[in-house]
């Protein structure tokens, strides 16, 4: 790949920050505020003064428009503000690679990833109601009881389990291993609360294939990640996690209405991970720790098969508890707790758990990390995927 | 190889209406009619669902709708559990199965599966249309499927 156009390593991420993560409709904040507070907080771990912000990147419809955003900072500034356009959590990567392309551009020079979400302002993700008529791909699916996130990717993991014959064992893992992980963090919502493999069998199912803890939380809260030139990196507080490499991809048809995308079984990550892996230059070998965007477990098998990281053939016996878990473990996974069991920030805290791991950070530090990958999405039209790295890895 | 029911399967929820832009009322109407149509292309022949305004292979804009054998296999499937609208609320399970048309360049339909909620269900089991008539405003017809 030609160095002019590859962002590899000019472009870095420099603070990240968070609020309090609550339980869905449990925020004393509206949600403006709780998005106010994530930019500040990783202003502050970035040591950058608010005010220097000139662009705003952010994904899944968010409500909380830049202009706005800058009017409340008072931002001198705005220079760019760009929206990932669908597939929801699928646009956590893509908002830091839309960011990187903006510095790379010269479009702006310190830019914002943010999320914020606040449901009982506005409303759970997974409760429907209403009686009005739906038209259009909703018309396919809706009548037929199939409205929520659960329902809408479901099916293929049930593909996926019955072409290939895995999965129930790795998804009992990748749940275990998320709860795990956040009994070290104080951030996680669900520290404090263990889980098993007799309570994740015994769990209720909300669609068969998935039970309970197989399907990600519904939170209120904020995060935001600050991204910059790595040639200004050196003035700020932090060591830098420099963007080895950001992308996103739908397949053929992936957006194809009422379950007809062309490759049905698929994480959707496959264009993506060929374009990552050439644009940093490394393997899925290189990878120290891994943050695999749980929307529901059966779809973070398909995501780790695809990024390289096991294949069809060996997923039940590579993505055990053991190897899964920080502590020890050959593919530390989800080390915060991830969408499980940290909190369902829409994936932004996924990403922002892989640039603590490079900083070497983390509640459930990995030794000696040099290459931390954050993916988001599984099973949507589109999906995105980063990797992070130390300064030597530049 | 269909039938039609009067009986709703799962009564409550919002019913399907065109889109606004007309692109998938003639499979609206067909359903009315107790038929299953899809679009085909003209200049190609590929069958297409869901509906688009352009052939995705020849990118022909010049789309029929045809009836299709009403028949098909299992593609996939799910049983939800948990109630996400209040319809659902005392339902207890059911089953929405992903439906694949071999007489359609394989185009697949979401429905649900008839018969006992609690059924085993079988990926590749031949199944066929039931037309669900129902009473509305306006009146329509949902695509529901049982195992032949």
């Amino acid at each position: 790949m030609n160095d002019d156009y590859n962002l590899r390593g000019k472009v870095a991420v420099v603070g990240v920050g968070e609020t309090t993560y609550y339980k869905h409709g449990q925020s004393p904040d509206p949600e403006f505020v709780l998005v106010l507070k994530a930019i500040l907080a990783a202003c502050e771990d970035a040591g950058i003064n608010p005010k220097e912000i000139d662009g705003f990147c952010s994904y899944s419809n968010d409500r909380n428009d830049p202009p706005r955003l800058a009017n409340a900072l008072g931002i001198p500034e705005l220079r760019f503000s760009n929206m990932q356009w669908t597939s929801g959590g699928g646009g956590a990567a893509a908002a830091v690679q839309n960011a990187s392309g903006a510095i790379m551009a010269g479009s702006a020079n310190v830019v914002v990833a943010y999320r914020g979400l606040a449901q009982g302002q506005f409303g759970r993700f997974g409760r429907s109601g209403g009686s009005r008529p739906v038209s259009g791909a909703a018309a396919y699916t809706l009548p037929y009881g199939m409205m929520s996130a659960a329902q809408m990717y479901a099916m293929r993991t049930t593909r996926f389990m019955h072409e290939h014959g895995v999965g129930r064992g790795a998804m009992r893992a990748i749940a275990m291993a998320c709860y795990h992980h956040a009994q070290n963090n104080p951030r996680a919502v669900m520290n404090g609360k263990t889980l098993d493999a007799e309570t994740y069998d015994s769990s209720r199912w909300i669609t068969e294939p998935y039970r309970l803890f197989d399907c990600c939380l519904e939170n209120d809260g904020a995060a935001a990640m600050i991204i910059t030139r790595t040639d200004r990196a050196k003035d700020l507080a932090k060591a830098p996690a420099l963007v080895l490499g950001a992308q996103q991809s739908g397949g053929h048809r992936s957006g194809a209405t009422a379950e007809n995308a062309t490759d049905y079984v698929t994480s959707s990550f496959k264009p993506a991970v060929k374009h990552l892996y050439a644009q940093a230059g490394i393997t899925a070998t290189d990878i120290d720790v891994v943050q695999s965007y749980e929307n529901f477990t059966g779809g973070v098998v398909m995501s780790l098969i695809e990024h390289g990281l096991c294949t069809y053939e060996n997923a039940d016996e590579v993505l055990t508890f053991d190897n899964l878990r920080a502590d020890g473990g050959k593919l530390p996974l989800n080390t915060s707790g991830g969408n499980l069991a940290e909190c369902y920030m829409h994936g932004l805290g996924l990403q922002i758990e892989a640039v603590r791991q490079v900083r070497g950070e983390s509640c459930n530090q990995v030794p000696d990390v040099k290459v931390a990958l954050a993916n988001a999405g599984p099973m949507v039209a589109v999906a995105s995927t980063a990797l992070y790295g130390t300064e030597e890895t530049a | 190889m269909s039938r039609s029911t009067n009986e709703a399967h799962l009564p409550g929820l919002r019913q399907p209406a065109p889109a606004n832009d007309g692109l998938d009322a003639p499979f609206w109407e067909g359903t009315r009619a107790h038929e299953l149509r899809v679009q085909r292309c003209k200049k190609c022949g590929l069958h297409q669902w869901g509906p688009e305004w352009m052939c995705h292979a020849c990118n022909s804009l010049d789309l029929d709708w045809v009836a299709v054998e009403p028949t098909g296999h299992i593609y996939s499937w799910q049983r939800p559990h948990h109630p996400v609208h209040n319809a659902l609320s005392d339902r207890g399970p059911y089953i929405i199965v992903l439906v694949e048309l071999p007489h359609a360049d394989n185009v697949r339909m979401v429905g649900n599966l008839l018969g006992d909620p609690l059924q085993e269900v079988e990926i590749g089991a031949p199944v066929s249309v039931v037309f669900e008539d129902r009473d509305g405003d306006p009146d329509f017809t949902l695509v529901q499927w049982e195992v032949i």
